[in-house]
């Protein structure tokens, strides 16, 4: 018997769920709120249960994001929210009216030129199944934004200290705790957001 | 997830009127947990009020030497914030000490205060046995896998562990979370805000039903700047903490002890502060003979259960780790 996607919660198996629940939505009219999605506005969905991660992937195509547990704790799902990292699967899309989301399809240029990060972690062989990988990388550009801004860490030696950060490797292992990658490709990842870093933060 | 009514607040006064006082209305903020519990089945509000747009989220400086920070400021924020390192560093490092980058910049002030336990038998529904999430139900946790429950303050009917890093750090350091509800303002002292779990672990908290978190208050403590957050935990990043310690100490020319701060977490329904694990040290010198002495006050009365007891020596030890790294600052 097909489960009741209204009623029953929502496994990390079951994404027809959500499909169901998007194919509900009514006809876009011209006034429905809107989110910018890779500089495009876009409306929302109707129905406040669909979580970012599957409106980005189930309504609008862009399934570069991943759900991978559904639960905040691996990082597959990571895009930008206005710059700014975060988890697409605990968001609900209905909370971002007027946000710029930016996924890793946004990342590249119109011309098809990747991001320093996307090109460090081609380079540095920085992936085996790919399915981490567009968190890590979306995860990776906002890390090295935080930087920048001179955001600590926990691993950051003088937090009182307001300045610029040393981009450890240590560094680079605590900020990316985040992302997880089954395939073990952290040493190739850490090596990648080093590189990417070189490129970005001089 | 269950079908829910979804209405976007744009004020507090707003936001709790929409609440109504309704024991099914849940207020979404960061939605780290809560969006998480109501896939999971735990949480099932009819009503959610949306309040990531309510004007919360700044961090200011009272003018006396303390600082407030609007609930819906993110706990990002909140840790990288100049006002909140130079003077509270403790609050700071338990923030960064929790979670990931993606959920720190997701969570609130607020919600972090409000998150629910981890315990798996109250997360978990296909425990039937659970008295947090079906009051009378029974408790999993005590005959089951509770290694990372409370070895202080806990109940028959309740052995959870409350979560937050950053409310540790905000028990050592006095702060006073304030309030908005339908009768107007109030504002309760943090230990005051949470409760142990009694027979009534269900009520976690002394928030009334659609009562708003508006604000979390750090008074002045000058000595705060002298503070550190040690958390203990599984992995070396992104884990909740086995135990952990904030502490601060006020220390003269001589190293004589003028006062302390002391909080456990990872150890009890709430932030575990014991006025006599800090008046222990004062007059005694900043060395681990007096450490020692306060865990050994803080820590009295612990209960270990099945697969808990090692928590009872971290937490001395982590205490004793936590203070000499505060003298040393």
């Amino acid at each position: 018997m097909p489960r009741d996607p209204y009623t029953e919660p929502m496994g990390a198996r079951e994404r027809a769920g959500s499909a169901a629940a998007l194919a509900e939505q009514r006809p876009l009219l011209p006034d429905a709120p809107h989110v910018f999605v890779n500089g495009q506005a876009h409306a929302l969905p109707r129905d406040p249960r669909v979580t970012l991660v599957d409106f980005l992937r189930e309504q609008l195509g862009l399934t570069g994001a991943k759900v991978g547990c559904d639960h905040g704790q691996c990082g597959a799902c990571t895009v930008l929210v206005n710059g700014r990292r975060i988890a697409a699967c605990l968001s609900l899309a209905m909370t971002h009216e007027g946000d710029q989301i930016t996924t890793v399809e946004g990342l590249v240029e119109p011309d098809g030129t990747l991001h320093p990060v996307q090109a460090a972690f081609l380079e540095q062989d920085a992936l085996q199944c790919g399915f981490c990988t567009p968190g890590q990388v979306c995860a990776a550009v906002a890390l090295l934004d935080e930087v920048a801004e001179g955001e600590p860490s926990i691993v950051t030696a003088d937090r009182a200290r307001v300045g610029p950060i040393e981009l450890t490797d240590e560094e680079i292992r605590e900020r990316m705790s985040g992302n997880l990658c089954r395939c073990g490709a952290y040493p190739n990842i850490v090596a990648a957001v080093r590189a990417a870093a070189r490129e970005t933060l001089r | 997830m269950k079908p829910f009514a979804y209405t976007r607040a744009t004020d507090a006064r707003g936001a709790v009127a929409a609440a109504g006082g309704g024991e099914a209305t849940r207020f979404l903020a960061g939605g780290t947990n809560l969006v998480d519990l109501m896939k999971q089945g735990v949480e099932a509000p009819a009503h959610l009020v949306d309040i990531t747009r309510l004007p919360l989220a700044g961090v200011e400086d009272t003018g006396d030497g303390g600082v407030r920070i609007g609930a819906l400021a993110r706990n990002s924020e909140v840790a990288s914030h100049p006002l909140i390192r130079q003077r509270y560093p403790a609050l700071s490092e338990a923030l960064l000490a929790g979670a990931s980058q993606q959920l720190r910049n997701m969570a609130t002030v607020g919600g972090n205060l409000l998150q629910r336990t981890r315990c798996p038998y109250f997360t978990d529904v296909a425990f039937a046995e659970c008295n947090k999430r079906a009051p009378g139900s029974g408790c999993a946790a005590r005959a089951g896998w509770n290694r990372m429950h409370a070895i202080l303050g806990a109940s028959e009917a309740c052995v959870a562990t409350h979560p937050s890093d950053m409310a540790v750090a905000l028990a050592a350091l006095d702060a006073v979370v304030e309030l908005l509800g339908a009768d107007g303002a109030r504002e309760l002292p943090i230990d005051a805000f949470y409760r142990l779990p009694g027979r009534t672990p269900e009520m976690e908290t002394e928030l009334r039903p659609g009562e708003l978190i508006t604000a979390v208050r750090l008074p002045p403590l000058s000595f705060a700047r002298r503070s550190r957050y040690v958390k203990v935990r599984d992995r070396a990043s992104f884990s909740f903490a086995l135990v952990s310690v904030a502490a601060a100490l006020d220390l003269d020319a001589a190293a004589t002890i003028r006062g302390a701060r002391l909080a456990l977490g990872g150890v009890a329904h709430k932030p575990w502060r014991v006025a006599d694990a800090e008046s222990a040290l004062v007059g005694r010198r900043a060395e681990a003979g007096a450490y020692g002495d306060a865990a050994d006050a803080l820590l009295r009365g612990a209960e270990p259960l099945r697969d808990n007891a090692f928590k009872i020596e971290l937490a001395r030890r982590a205490v004793v780790r936590a203070l000499t790294l505060v003298a040393r600052s």
